[in-house]
């Protein structure tokens, strides 16, 4: 029996006056890697950033609808969303750790959530670094400058940083798209792994990616959301034209 | 020039000795105005930046502080005479020509500190962000370390030139001369640029008092040829560095 993490109700998204996701509706399993997606433009990444309410901090968003983590709306009045965003971790389609050093970055967010014991902020971070599959290549120079990383190794330290907070729920726009297939392989390989810890949920517009990572998959088009199903059922038999068309390479 | 003409009082009239008591001076009124102007400078940049948006009242407060930076710096000495010195009661004092050499080179400060701290990458703030991090936290942590070396910049710029300006300095604060140190912020207090004016303008014995203007001028040239070589230093290291 599958259960349920995030559902999604009547959820409406406006940049401005422009409608971005029309009247969307799922609901993503716990526990599973889901993936969103869809051709470019067709509001796969705002979707994500609606799950940890990202969308706030742009001028003329608005959104109507619910979604519902845990029982709760985020989107209710006594949410916090600082500790929302806490519980629910993202990883960025360009690798962006900070100009600080790798422990640092790992620290940033437990520092920033009030832990300052030395010994427990360092146990997090190597702990972090571990889960990240990092740790070994860069137990030596912690203290180094992140950024002289390689851009796998910088991806593996964004999501070393957001799953240091111990977020439920991981979001990842992207994460592969600025890499080469070796670091994508990796990437792929530790959402395998993550997944018996956290609920993935993750953008992309690589079909063959989401076949191999996704156990759910929603594709969207137009703010429309068209299928959503188990990734098997979804690529094998489509159930709308719409999506047959997409991955058989004839729109996208 | 030599060691002595650094590190000695002016003697005989000001005919003989060295300019010690205006190098201390125009040091005291530097960081003076630095002191007052950088918190001031940062804070509004970073309200102008991460605050306030793109208001019609907020394009009006930059394009005022654009337009400050260009205004006569007497026009400076007048308003520190007719603020700091008379209204606050502050004196012809180190105190007075400190605030005014801050309002002088305050929009400097905001507008380097804007342009550093809007060239901090979004990306950066939105990771903050992502962690659960409010604003005010993100600021703190991420946004001014990283434009720490932009804001030094405009930070140096800004002490090479309070340290060079003398109008400002006329009516708030300097003197011809005086006998040591000042003792307390309250004191007039000499000043390299104000030296040689007073020198050329005001020396009853041209004859050995124009070379030691000049000699004034060399160093007071060289000090702020070493400031801003010191600006451009930091900016070549943190742009080195920057590899985002």
């Amino acid at each position: 029996m599958v259960k349920d993490k995030i559902t999604i109700i009547n959820l409406n998204f406006w940049y401005g006056k422009k409608l971005v996701l029309k009247n969307i509706n799922f609901s993503i399993p716990a526990k599973m890697i889901t993936a969103i997606m869809g051709p470019s433009g067709c509001g796969k990444s705002t979707l994500l950033r609606c799950l940890n309410r990202m969308n706030d901090l742009i001028d003329g968003a608005r959104l109507t609808g619910k979604v519902i983590i845990d029982g709760q709306d985020i989107y209710a009045r006594s949410v916090d969303v600082y500790e929302l965003r806490k519980k629910v971790g993202m990883v960025f389609q360009k690798p962006n750790p900070f100009p600080k050093s790798i422990f640092e970055n790992v620290a940033y967010g437990l520092k920033i959530h009030g832990l300052r014991d030395k010994n427990m902020l360092y146990t997090k971070v190597e702990q972090a670094l571990r889960d990240a599959h990092l740790y070994d290549e860069v137990k030596e120079r912690l203290h180094g400058p992140a950024l002289e990383l390689s851009g796998g190794q910088q991806q593996r330290l964004c999501i070393a940083r957001a799953i240091a907070v111990k977020p439920d729920i991981l979001l990842f726009d992207e994460p592969c798209a600025s890499l080469d297939p070796i670091a994508t392989a990796k990437i792929e390989k530790l959402l395998e792994v993550l997944k018996k810890d956290y609920t993935i949920v993750i953008v992309t517009h690589n079909l063959q990616q989401a076949a191999r990572v996704a156990d759910y998959t929603a594709f969207l088009m137009l703010g429309e959301l068209v299928e959503f199903g188990p990734t098997d059922r979804i690529f094998k038999s489509p159930r709308d034209q719409r999506t047959e068309n997409y991955l058989t390479g004839r729109i996208g | 020039m030599s060691i002595s003409f650094l590190i000695e009082s002016p003697r005989a009239d000001m005919t003989r000795g060295g300019i010690f008591p205006a190098l201390v001076g125009s040091f005291l009124l530097a960081s003076g105005a630095v002191l007052f102007a950088l918190p001031l400078g940062v804070l509004s940049a970073v309200y102008l930046v991460e605050y306030a948006g793109d208001r019609r009242m907020v394009r009006i407060i930059r394009t005022g502080v654009n337009t400050l930076s260009g205004v006569p710096s007497v026009v400076f000495g007048l308003f520190g005479l007719a603020v700091f010195v008379k209204l606050f009661g502050l004196g012809v004092s180190v105190l007075s020509g400190s605030l005014t050499l801050g309002v002088l080179i305050l929009p400097t400060i905001i507008r380097v500190s804007e342009e550093a701290i809007r060239a901090v990458p979004a990306d950066f703030r939105e990771a903050s962000f992502a962690l659960g991090a409010d604003r005010l936290t993100t600021i703190k942590n991420v946004v001014l370390p990283t434009a720490l070396p932009g804001i030094l910049t405009g930070v140096i710029l800004g002490i090479g030139r309070a340290a060079g300006e003398t109008a400002p300095i006329i009516f708030t604060a300097a003197t011809f001369y005086r006998r040591g140190l000042p003792r307390s912020f309250l004191d007039e207090v000499m000043a390299l640029p104000y030296h040689i004016y007073a020198l050329m303008t005001e020396g009853t014995k041209p004859e050995y008092q124009i070379p030691i203007a000049y000699g004034t001028a060399l160093v007071l040239l060289l000090l702020v040829l070493a400031i801003n070589f010191g600006a451009i230093m930091i900016r070549f290291r943190g742009r080195r560095k920057k590899r985002w």
